[in-house]
């Protein structure tokens, strides 16, 4: 009924300002503002991640700098417990590290592993989903009969696959080196699925817009349009699918760690931190593995619950 | 004057949004009486559709009644449970829409749809409903009813359909008919054929019917007195031929005057300058006066009532008392 | 206006320039069960014949107009012109030449850039996430006739006054205007490359009509201050009308009939043009007592044979359901009818319709 109820901004504001002023009035804050849930989420990620970035500033300790590393203080419970010490506020383990440092580096190193693979993924799966969508005919038959293919599969097994062949066909030394490259690449690989189908929906939508034929027929390259004109019209849901992916990449990423294919012990992530403590769980050493496996709860959940807000916030039917 | 069928009296349907309330519908009154089509028309935005809704208590939430009284047989069914509108919606008010294939379940047979909405409202058996399901299809003009009662809406075509929907309005005898929009997804051809046989069904039955469209032309063949919308507010209503060739408000008179006709071809088409305002920068006074050449002070600040002109009305301030088009015609 | 030297200019039978000449224009759409329910399940192939043979002649300077109902193929047509799609068969002549094989970027530009569309809903056809003043000057742009920003900015300005808008629009986005508003910015976007042809396709459908009025008076001003040819396309009598010298009614891939538009309302001869004027609902004369014409459109995929429209037409022979007419050219215009070419079509007596 109302086709548009935005209100023309008054003319002579600059365009930042006018960016500035579209983005208060948008109804994306105003529903932001609408969700305690959803403000608390925010809270804590942003913390989550500002720690992490913030790691070389904010920790007690550097956890890799051995010389640091004090044997005698291993197994040192939490500070509130009998025999913890200031020094180490959620106690150290098995080699002396305090545990609040070595939590702040591998979400760190969790985080970084996460958005490297969600960006590597939204490359390939939003270029792959434009190219189909936009194509159409074999192309898109191709792109998507194997997005079907790989679909079949769980993507934690072909995350371990990838990382199963990079070692197998990389020397011992240089797999070191580049373990965390190879985990980005796995864990994106598995993950640009969703990304395409989304991007070849909207994009066949839009290609047949009117706005689409009139650049057209005005000749411009069909390759400059898919860019210039359909891509930006389509990102809108790939931001949700690349917030909730970003939640699922950092959990493969400690999946793989766990499991002791992932980043070496020298690199320390979330998931190796869990899996360390995993053998000191029932001698009693219960903090070794219990934080970290609480920061990854907290990082992953509030990520979940942002990610759930932007789609219910972006998706007008539901608003 | 018998008494009316449908009593709208200063309705108000207004949508809360987080940047205040918009008010779509705004103190609109009308009467429809018994086998009579009333016409409601306007612009896109101007309210008519929520009107429609409101009668048949379908508004999209957020909307909602916000005053005002709908009587319906002199009961009022503005303020009625879910529950109690679904016992009047079908029982005693049917509804058309604009796209036949919305109020159709593609699941269920036309035949099946039929006969459960028949046994909904009637008491009936199962054999007598399909009977009744048979008649009402061959009544709304549909070849082979008897092959095609089983058959499912995609089978049909779009102007076979809207017969269905049509049929479906009517499962339970309606006295009155909301058809919102009900030829704009038709072709020219089934438009008319849709058309007639609304007015067919309405001698027929004695139903009345709501026509609400923005086709002049078919509220000009249609209906018998025609209701304009502008900007949520009733803006003239009366007989159809008074309405069309000697309308009183200024708005109606711009609005009779762009429609291009196949009778002629002006060298140019008359234009009202301007757009409707949106609901959200309605002016104040008459909605009209910003694109109203013979606006006045009193039309910037004051919102005209209806001015009661035998045979229509108008809700425009030349038509008070001592307006200056009521002086012209007291003197003529 | 710009003329191409060494090709005589193409007159019509009236001896008027053409500016685009359509022969034997077909299009047919492979709409095909995929091949594997080809092969498994027995299904055949399905052509649909959009356009099915149009030859039509477009005059210079003035508007010609295609009328019909849904399905009858005159968008195919529209978008054939514009190059959007490649015709099946058929010659298609713009300003002397051949389009219809062309498939060239380069070769084709210097043809786009003397052509534009406007679409039927303003809603879709400006790009929501870029500002007016980029989409006004995305053909300039596309067809390099400027490169200096400041000069751009002025003609986009100009574009926006000359449509009835302000300069300062440029800077607004597309959701900021009201729908008649858009369709005066899709207006200003098509004039931008200085077009000598523009193919408006349902271009005041999605409108009110108060706001119809305004974008048909626009356009009509437009053609006379710029001499442009149109070629509109609607299923809206009325605006035909009020907006075309010459009318080709269409049925089913076919045209059935073209005249110029005042033979054609004075006296129609196809017995469907017929049909489409008298079940047009008319304002100021109103035919209360309607009795509509029976049957519906039968589906492009199957047409009938012969004479498409036989199986409503109330002259239908045994001839017309067999072969198909040819279109015939008389005094009056021309028209695709046996009844005609037989002299047995009955005189126009519009419906019982009289002034109130």
């Amino acid at each position: 009924m109302t086709r548009s109820a935005t209100e023309p901004t008054a003319t002579p504001m600059g365009h930042v300002r006018d960016a500035l002023w579209r983005a208060w009035d948008s109804d994306i804050l105003y529903s932001f503002l609408r969700s305690p849930v959803t403000i608390v989420a925010a809270v804590v990620a942003l913390g989550l991640i500002g720690a992490a970035v913030a790691a070389p500033l904010i920790s007690p300790t550097n956890p890799f700098a051995l010389a640091t590393l004090d044997l005698m203080a291993a197994f040192t419970p939490p500070v509130w417990m009998e025999g913890g010490s200031p020094a180490y506020l959620l106690g150290t383990d098995d080699q002396g590290r305090d545990m609040l440092s070595a939590i702040l580096y591998g979400m760190r190193i969790s985080l970084f592993v996460g958005a490297a693979s969600v960006v590597f993924a939204m490359i390939l799966g939003v270029g792959l989903g434009l190219l189909a969508g936009y194509a159409g005919g074999w192309v898109d038959a191709l792109i998507m009969r194997v997005a079907d293919v790989q679909l079949s599969f769980p993507a934690i097994l072909i995350a371990l696959l990838i990382d199963g062949v990079a070692r197998g066909i990389l020397p011992r030394e240089v797999h070191h080196d580049v373990a965390i490259w190879v985990i980005i690449f796995a864990i994106g690989v598995s993950g640009w699925v969703q990304y395409a189908r989304t991007v070849r929906g909207s994009t066949m939508v839009e290609k047949n817009r009117e706005y689409v034929m009139a650049a057209h027929i005005m000749g411009i390259h069909p390759v400059v349009i898919a860019v210039r004109h359909v891509l930006p019209n389509v990102m809108g849901p790939v931001l949700v699918i690349a917030t909730i992916h970003l939640a699922i990449a950092v959990i493969t990423e400690a999946t793989l760690s766990f499991l002791g294919v992932g980043l070496p012990p020298t690199e320390p992530s979330l998931g190796t931190l869990i899996r360390i403590g995993n053998d000191f769980l029932f001698s009693g050493e219960w903090w070794i593995t219990i934080f970290p496996g609480v920061a990854l709860v907290l990082l992953v959940l509030s990520v979940n619950l942002l990610g759930d807000w932007l789609r219910d916030a972006l998706n007008p039917k539901l608003r | 004057m018998t008494e009316p069928l449908l009593s709208v009296r200063d309705l108000r349907v207004q949508f809360p949004t987080r940047r205040g309330v918009l008010t779509a519908v705004d103190g609109v009154s009308f009467d429809i009486h018994p086998g009579e089509i009333l016409g409601v028309v306007g612009e896109s935005g101007a309210g008519k559709s929520q009107t429609g809704a409101a009668i048949i208590g379908l508004l999209e939430p957020p909307g909602r009644i916000a005053g005002g009284r709908i009587i319906l047989e002199g009961q009022r069914i503005d303020g009625l449970t879910q529950e109690q509108l679904r016992k009047v919606r079908g029982r005693k008010i049917g509804a058309v829409f604009q796209d036949p294939l919305t109020s159709l379940n593609p699941l269920y047979t036309v035949g099946r749809q039929l006969t459960e909405t028949i046994r909904t409202h009637l008491d009936m058996s199962e054999r007598a409903a399909r009977a009744r399901a048979l008649e009402l299809l061959q009544e709304v003009g549909i070849p082979g009813a008897a092959d095609r009662l089983d058959a499912y809406p995609h089978q049909f075509s779009g102007g076979m359909r809207q017969r269905v929907v049509i049929a479906l309005a009517l499962c339970a005898n309606p006295r009155l008919i909301i058809a919102d929009e009900p030829t704009t997804a038709l072709d020219v051809s089934i438009q008319a054929q849709i058309t007639s046989l609304l007015k067919r069904l309405c001698r027929e039955h004695d139903t009345a019917v709501m026509l609400i469209t923005h086709d002049m032309g078919v509220i000009a063949e249609t209906a018998d007195r025609v209701a304009v919308l502008y900007g949520g507010r009733l803006a003239e209503v009366g007989p159809v031929d008074d309405v069309v060739n000697r309308p009183l408000h200024p708005y109606t008179e711009g609005l009779m005057a762009c429609i291009p006709t196949t009778h002629d071809r002006p060298p140019r088409l008359a234009q009202i300058e301007g757009s409707m305002p949106s609901l959200t920068a309605m002016p104040d006074g008459c909605a009209f006066h910003p694109r109203c050449p013979h606006a006045h002070d009193r039309c910037v600040a004051e919102r005209p009532p209806l001015f009661d002109h035998a045979p229509s009305s108008a809700a425009c301030w030349l038509w008070s008392s001592e307006g200056t088009r009521t002086l012209e015609r007291t003197r003529a | 206006m710009r003329d191409d030297g060494h090709t005589p200019p193409l007159l019509d039978e009236d001896g008027r320039p053409v500016l685009v000449r359509l022969r034997g224009l077909t299009k047919h759409f492979d709409v095909s069960p995929p091949l594997l329910s080809r092969v498994l399940e027995g299904k055949r192939r399905r052509i649909l014949k959009a356009v099915d043979g149009i030859d039509l002649d477009i005059p210079r300077g003035r508007t010609t107009a295609l009328v019909g109902e849904s399905g009858c193929g005159k968008s195919t047509v529209a978008r054939m012109l514009v190059t959007l799609y490649t015709p099946t068969d058929g010659d298609l002549i713009f300003e002397g030449t051949e389009i219809g094989r062309l498939r060239d970027r380069h070769a084709l530009a210097p043809v786009r850039r003397r052509m534009q569309m406007i679409f039927q809903d303003p809603f879709a056809s400006l790009n929501p996430r870029w500002r007016v003043g980029r989409i006004i000057a995305e053909p300039i742009r596309a067809h390099g006739l400027m490169d200096d920003g400041a000069a751009i900015r002025r003609r986009v300005a100009e574009l926006l006054e000359h449509v009835g808008l302000r300069a300062t629009d440029a800077d607004r986005f597309p959701h900021e205007f009201s729908g008649g508003q858009r369709q005066r910015l899709s207006i200003a976007r098509a004039l931008a490359s200085s077009p000598h042809f523009l193919v408006c396709d349902e271009p005041t459908s999605a409108l009110d009509v108060s706001v119809q009025a305004q974008i048909l008076n626009l356009l009509r001003d437009l053609q006379r201050e710029l001499g442009l040819t149109y070629l509109v396309i609607t299923h809206d009598l009325a605006v035909v009308r009020f907006v075309a010298d010459t009318i080709g009614v269409m049925y089913l891939g076919r045209l059935c009939e073209l005249a110029p538009a005042d033979a054609l309302f004075a006296a129609p001869r196809h017995p469907y043009t017929r049909l489409l004027i008298e079940t047009v609902p008319d304002l100021r004369v109103p035919d209360r007592d309607r009795r509509p014409m029976a049957g519906e459109v039968p589906s492009p995929l199957a047409p009938p044979p012969g004479c498409a429209f036989h199986t409503r037409c109330p002259l239908a022979t045994e001839r017309c359901m067999s072969e198909r007419p040819a279109m015939i050219r008389d005094a009056h215009g021309t028209v695709a009818c046996h009844a005609v070419e037989e002299g047995r079509l009955p005189d126009w007596t519009p419906a019982q319709r009289t002034a109130p």
